[in-house]
C-alpha cells in the first residue's frame, strides 16, 4: 500500500478534475441551480491547480506505463486547468447566468480539461488515445451545444466527423508503429531506435506519418485544415476559445514528448515533412485570413499561422526549443483567451432558451468586423484589452507574443532553419494587415459607427468578465515586459524531458 | 540613473496626460507639453555637462552609462550608454517634441488625451533606440515606436490614413522582423565561438565571422535601417505617410524616426559588420546617391505641399546614408550635422504644411498662390526654411552637405560629383515650392490671419537653430566624430591606406 501513495499524490490534478466531474453531476441531480454548480466547477479547478505543487518536489514520476508525471507534464496541466478556468468563466453569462440550465456543460468542461491533462502526461499510446478521444468527445458536445441554432450544430457535425476520421488514422498509425517495435511506450521506442542499426522500417515511417496526420487535424497544420474556420465560426465564442486553447496546446505538448522521447526526430523524411507543413501553414494561413471579414474566421486562420510559427520553433528538437514552444504557447493561450473573450463579451450569448429556438437566442456572436466599428470610442477599455491580445498575435514588443516569437526564432536560428525562419518573418509581415483591420476598425469614428446598419444591441459584461479580460490583459503585459520570472519556471520544466 | 529617467519622464508623461484628460479636458496638451520641457531641460544640461569634456580630442567618446539584468536567459540586460552622437540626437528628439506639441495645439481636438499620449511614447522609443546599447533592447525601442505612430496616423491623419498607416507599420515592421533574425543570428554566431549568450553590443563586437556569414547578417541590418532612413528602393512607405500623418507625425517622422535608420547604420552597420561593410560600401554609397537625386527629382514633380517635402527628405537623408558609408572624420561629422539640421528645417517645413492646412483646408499647391500678401509673416519663413532646404551658406543644412562632399571625394569622386548634381536640384524644387505658393497674385481670393504667437515662437526658434548650426557649428561635430574615433577605427584606416 505504501507505494501506491506518491502515485496518487503526484495523479492528484488529474484526479481531482475527474472528482470534481462527478461532484458537478451530482450536485447538478440534486439541486438543480446554476451558482453552485459554477462555483463548485471553478472550485474543482482551483484545487486542481494547487495540488500541482504537492508533486512537483518529486523530479518525475512514472505511474504506471501510462502516465508520466514531470515537471513538462505538470506545467501543461498548469496551463490547461488556468485555460478552462478561464473559459468556465466566460461560458457563465454567455449561456444565460442566473437563469440558466446548463450544468452538463461545466461537466464536459472539467472532462475535456481532463483528456487534455492525460494526453500532456502520457507516455504511451493507450493513454495517447484515452486522453484524445475524452477531449474530443467533450468537444463534439460543447460545440453543438445550442443544439437548436444552425451554426453550432453543423460546426459541431463536421467537428465529429474529422475528428473520428483522424483518430483512426492517428490508431492506425499506432498499430503500424507497434507492429514494427512490438511496444506502445515512447520511451522504449526511443531506445529501441537510438540502437545502432535499428531505423523505422517502412511500417514504421508509415505509421508515424499516420500519425504527424492524426495530429496534424487537431492541430490545424495545413493541409488537414480546412475544419478550422467553420468550427470556429460555428462553436459559441467561449467554446472555440477552449478549440484554440487547450486542445491545440495539450496536442501539441504531446506531440513534442513523443517526438523527443520516441526519437522520431531522427527521421529525416518526417521532419522534412514537418518544417514544409510549417511553411505552407504560416503561408496558407496568413493569406487565407487576409480574406475575411468576420473575426472568429480571422482567429481561426490566425491560429493555424501560429501553429505553424509554433512548429518553426518545434523543429529544433533540443531543449531551447522545448522552452521555444512552452513560452509561446503561454503566449498563445493568454492572447486567444482574451480574443475570444472579448468576443464572448461583445455576444449576446445562449440564454437558456433551448426548447423553442427562439426566445432569447442570438442567430450568431458579434463576430462581424462591422460589430466592432468605433469600439474604441464607446468601450476603450474592451478595445484596449482587444488590441493588446491582437498585437500580441502580430507579436509586437510590450507583450508576450514578441517574447514568444522571439523565442521561437532564437530556436530556430540556433538550429539554422533558415526556410521555416524566413516562412516566419514573411507570414507575420503578411499576418499584420489583418490584425491593423481590425484595429482599423475600432478606431474609427464613432459617428460612422452608429450609422451602421448591422448595429445591433450588444451585450454588457458582467464584472467577473471584466475582472477576468482585465487581468488576461495585464498577465499578457506583465509577462511580455519581465519574461524572465515565466522563463525559470520553463527552465526547471524542460531539463529532463530529453 | 539619468538616461532611464530620459525615457521614462516620457513613458510617465504620456500616460499622465491620457489620464488628466478624462479628468479634466484640455490638460493634456499642458501636461505633454511640460513632459517634453523637461526632457529638453534634461537634455540640454546633459549636453552643458560634457561639452567641454567632448572637445577634448582624447575623449573616449561614452558620457553615461546603465546595466542591469533584464532576461537572464539571453543574456540580455537593460544596458543603456551615451555619446556625444545619441545626445545629440535625444536633444534634438526633445526639441522636434517641443515643437510637435506646439503645432498640434489646436489643430488636435478629438481625443487629445489618446493622441499626446503616443507622441510622447513614440518620442521614448526613440529616444530609447538613441541610448540602448543591447541589441534586444534596441529592437525592443525599436519596435516599440512604431506602434503609437501607427495610432497616429491611423486616428488622426489625412484623406488615406488608412492605406498610408497599414503602409508604413508593414515595411517597418517586416524589415525589422529581418533585423532580428539577423541580431540572433548574430548572437548564435558569437555563441558558437565563445560560449557566451549575450546581446550586449561591446561583446558583440568584433565577433570573428567567416565573410559571407558576415555579409548575410549586415544585409539584415541594413535593410531594416535602409527601410527607415529611407534609402531608394525601400522608400516608397515614406511619402505617403508623411503625407497623411497630422502635423505632428510628419515633423517626428521626418525628424526623429528617419534618424533611428541613419543612427542604425552608423552605430551598428559599420562598427559591427567592419568588414562586410567595407565591401559594401560602394553599393550602399551608390544607392545613397541614386536617393539624392531621385528624391531631389520626385520632389519637383509634386502638387502636394507636405509630399514635396516628403520626398526632398529622401533627398537629404541619402547625403546621410553617402556620409555614413564615405566613414571618414569629415563626412561622419557631416552626416551626424545633415540628420540635426534635416530635422530642424524639415520639421519646420511640415509645420508651415501643417499651418497652411489648418487654415485652408489643402495642401495642394496649385490652389495656394499668392499668399505672401496675406500672410507675410508665414511666407517669409516659408521661405527661409525653403533656402535652409537647399543649402544656403550660412545654415546648418549647407554645413552638413559641404562637409559630407568633402568626405566623399576622398573615397569617391564620381559619387561626389553625382551628388553634387543634387544641389541644383534642390534649388529648383525649393524656389518652385515658394513661388507656387507664396509669389504671384491671391487669384483665389484667400482671406487667412497670419502666424499667432505660439506659432512665430515655434518657427523663430527653428529659424535661430538653423542659423546656429551654419554660423557655429563646432559643438554638433565636436560630439559626431568620437564614433568614428572609437571602436571601429579599423575601417578608417582602411580607408586611410586605400588613399594612401
Amino acid at each position: 500500500m505504501n507505494s501506491i501513495y506518491p502515485d496518487l499524490i503526484a495523479l492528484s490534478p488529474l484526479i481531482l478534475l475527474a472528482v470534481s466531474a462527478v461532484v458537478v453531476m451530482l450536485a447538478a441531480a440534486f439541486y438543480r441551480n446554476p451558482r453552485p454548480v459554477i462555483m463548485l466547477t471553478l472550485l474543482g479547478l482551483i484545487l486542481s491547480f494547487t495540488s500541482l505543487f504537492l508533486p512537483q518536489s518529486i523530479a518525475s514520476r512514472q505511474v504506471t506505463a501510462l502516465l508520466v508525471l514531470d515537471h513538462y507534464a505538470l506545467f501543461f496541466i498548469g496551463l490547461i486547468v488556468v485555460a478552462t478556468f478561464v473559459v468556465a468563466v466566460l461560458c457563465y453569462r454567455y449561456f444565460g447566468g442566473n437563469e440558466s440550465r446548463h450544468e452538463a456543460l461545466y461537466i464536459l468542461l472539467l472532462l475535456a480539461a481532463l483528456g487534455g491533462g492525460v494526453l500532456v502526461a502520457s507516455s504511451h499510446f493507450a493513454s495517447f488515445l484515452l486522453g484524445l478521444e475524452l477531449l474530443s468527445i467533450s468537444l463534439f458536445a460543447l460545440i453543438a451545444y445550442p443544439r437548436f441554432t444552425e451554426r453550432p450544430l453543423e460546426a459541431g457535425i463536421k467537428y465529429l466527423i474529422l475528428a473520428g476520421f483522424s483518430s483512426g488514422l492517428l490508431l492506425f498509425g499506432m498499430a503500424l508503429v507497434y507492429a514494427q517495435l512490438g511496444t506502445m511506450q515512447f520511451a522504449k521506442i526511443g531506445t529501441m531506435l537510438t540502437a545502432p542499426d535499428q531505423a523505422l522500417e517502412l511500417y514504421g515511417l508509415a505509421g508515424l506519418a499516420l500519425i504527424v496526420t492524426g495530429v496534424g487535424f487537431k492541430l490545424a497544420l495545413v493541409p488537414f485544415h480546412m475544419w478550422t474556420p467553420d468550427v470556429y465560426e460555428g462553436a459559441p465564442a467561449p467554446i472555440t476559445a477552449f478549440i484554440a486553447t487547450v486542445s491545440k496546446g495539450a496536442m501539441l505538448a504531446l506531440l513534442l514528448r513523443y517526438f523527443l522521447m520516441a526519437g522520431a526526430y531522427q527521421s529525416h523524411q518526417i521532419t522534412f515533412a514537418l518544417s514544409l507543413v510549417a511553411v505552407t501553414s504560416i503561408l496558407v494561413g496568413n493569406l487565407l485570413a487576409l480574406l475575411q471579414d468576420n473575426i472568429k474566421r480571422i482567429l481561426a486562420y490566425s491560429s493555424i499561422a501560429q501553429l505553424g510559427y509554433l512548429l518553426v520553433g518545434f523543429l529544433a528538437f533540443d531543449p531551447l526549443a522545448i522552452e521555444a514552444v512552452a513560452y509561446f504557447l503561454t503566449a498563445y493561450f493568454v492572447t486567444m483567451l482574451g480574443a475570444f473573450g472579448v468576443v464572448t463579451v461583445r455576444s449576446g450569448g445562449f440564454n437558456g432558451g433551448d426548447n423553442d429556438g427562439s426566445g432569447g437566442v442570438a442567430e450568431r456572436d458579434s463576430d462581424r468586423l462591422a460589430d466592432y466599428a468605433g469600439l474604441f470610442w464607446h468601450r476603450p477599455w474592451l478595445a484596449g484589452v482587444f488590441t493588446a491580445m491582437l498585437l500580441s498575435l502580430a507579436g509586437i514588443p510590450l507583450t508576450m507574443g514578441f517574447i514568444g516569437k522571439f523565442y521561437i526564432l532564437a530556436a530556430g536560428v540556433e538550429a539554422s532553419l533558415w526556410i521555416p525562419v524566413i516562412a516566419l518573418v514573411i507570414g507575420s509581415t503578411i499576418g499584420l494587415f489583418y490584425y491593423l483591420r481590425i484595429i482599423a476598425v475600432m478606431c474609427a469614428p464613432g459617428s460612422q459607427a452608429i450609422t451602421e446598419p448591422t448595429m445591433r444591441p450588444v451585450a454588457s459584461p458582467s464584472l467577473v468578465e471584466s475582472v477576468m479580460l482585465a487581468a488576461l490583459a495585464l498577465l499578457l503585459i506583465w509577462l511580455g515586459v519581465f519574461p524572465a520570472q515565466l522563463i525559470d519556471v520553463l527552465e526547471g520544466t524542460v531539463v529532463n524531458l530529453s | 540613473m539619468i538616461l532611464t529617467a530620459l525615457i521614462f519622464i516620457l513613458v510617465a508623461g504620456g500616460l499622465l496626460s491620457w489620464m488628466a484628460d478624462r479628468w479634466h479636458p484640455g490638460a493634456a496638451k499642458w501636461l505633454a507639453l511640460a513632459t517634453v520641457g523637461v526632457e529638453l531641460v534634461l537634455a540640454i544640461w546633459l549636453w552643458l555637462q560634457s561639452a567641454s569634456a567632448m572637445a577634448l580630442p582624447a575623449h573616449v567618446g561614452w558620457l553615461g552609462e546603465i546595466r542591469a539584468e533584464w532576461i537572464p536567459r539571453f543574456g540580455v540586460s537593460f544596458h543603456l550608454a551615451m555619446d556625444g552622437i545619441s545626445l545629440i540626437l535625444v536633444v534634438l528628439t526633445a526639441f522636434l517634441g517641443m515643437v510637435s506639441v506646439a503645432c498640434s495645439w489646436t489643430e488636435i481636438q478629438e481625443r487629445a488625451g489618446f493622441f499626446y499620449f503616443n507622441l510622447l511614447w513614440t518620442l521614448a522609443g526613440a529616444v530609447g533606440v538613441f541610448l540602448a546599447l543591447d541589441l534586444f533592447l534596441f529592437f525592443f525601442f525599436w519596435e516599440l515606436m512604431l506602434v503609437p505612430m501607427y495610432f497616429m496616423i491611423a486616428i488622426w491623419g489625412h484623406e488615406k490614413r488608412l492605406y498610408a498607416s497599414i503602409k508604413f507599420f508593414i515595411f517597418v515592421e517586416g524589415s525589422g522582423l529581418l533585423m532580428l533574425v539577423a541580431i540572433l543570428a548574430l548572437v548564435f554566431v558569437h555563441y558558437r565561438s565563445t560560449g557566451v549568450l549575450t546581446f550586449d553590443y561591446f561583446e558583440l563586437l568584433n565577433t570573428a565571422m567567416s565573410p559571407s556569414t558576415e555579409l548575410w547578417i549586415m544585409l539584415g541590418f541594413f535593410i531594416a535601417f535602409a527601410v527607415k532612413t529611407p534609402i531608394v528602393p525601400f522608400h516608397s512607405w515614406l511619402p505617403d505617410a508623411h503625407t497623411e500623418a497630422p502635423t505632428a507625425g510628419s515633423v517626428i517622422l521626418a525628424g526623429v524616426l528617419l534618424k533611428t535608420g541613419a543612427y542604425g547604420l552608423l552605430r551598428f552597420v559599420v562598427p559591427l559588420f567592419p568588414e562586410a561593410a567595407g565591401y559594401f560600401a560602394p553599393v550602399a554609397m551608390a544607392l545613397g546617391a541614386a536617393g539624392v537625386l531621385y528624391g531631389a527629382f520626385l520632389a519637383f514633380a509634386q502638387t502636394d505641399f507636405k509630399r514635396l517635402v516628403a520626398y526632398t527628405s529622401v533627398s537629404h537623408l541619402g547625403f546621410v546614408v553617402l556620409g555614413i558609408f564615405a566613414w571618414n572624420p569629415w563626412s561622419l561629422g557631416g552626416a551626424v550635422m545633415q540628420m540635426i539640421a534635416h530635422g530642424i528645417s524639415t520639421g519646420a517645413l511640415f509645420v508651415i504644411a501643417g499651418i497652411l492646412q489648418e487654415r485652408t483646408h489643402t495642401r495642394d499647391m496649385r490652389r495656394f498662390e499668392g499668399l505672401w500678401s496675406v500672410m507675410p509673416r508665414l511666407a517669409a519663413m516659408g521661405l527661409f526654411f525653403a533656402i535652409a532646404a537647399l543649402g544656403l551658406p550660412g545654415m546648418g543644412n549647407f554645413v552638413g552637405e559641404f562637409l559630407i562632399l568633402m568626405g566623399l571625394y576622398r573615397a569617391s569622386s564620381v559619387l561626389a560629383s553625382v551628388a553634387a548634381v543634387a544641389f541644383v536640384a534642390s534649388v529648383v524644387y525649393a524656389l518652385a515650392l515658394v513661388q507656387k505658393t507664396f509669389h504671384g497674385e491671391n487669384t483665389h481670393g484667400w482671406q487667412l490671419h497670419d502666424l499667432s504667437g505660439r506659432e512665430m515662437a515655434t518657427l523663430y526658434s527653428m529659424a535661430a537653430i538653423t542659423l546656429w548650426l551654419g554660423l557655429y557649428p563646432q559643438p554638433v561635430l565636436d560630439a559626431a566624430p568620437n564614433t568614428a574615433n572609437s571602436p571601429p577605427a579599423i575601417v578608417v584606416s582602411q580607408h586611410q591606406a586605400n588613399m594612401e
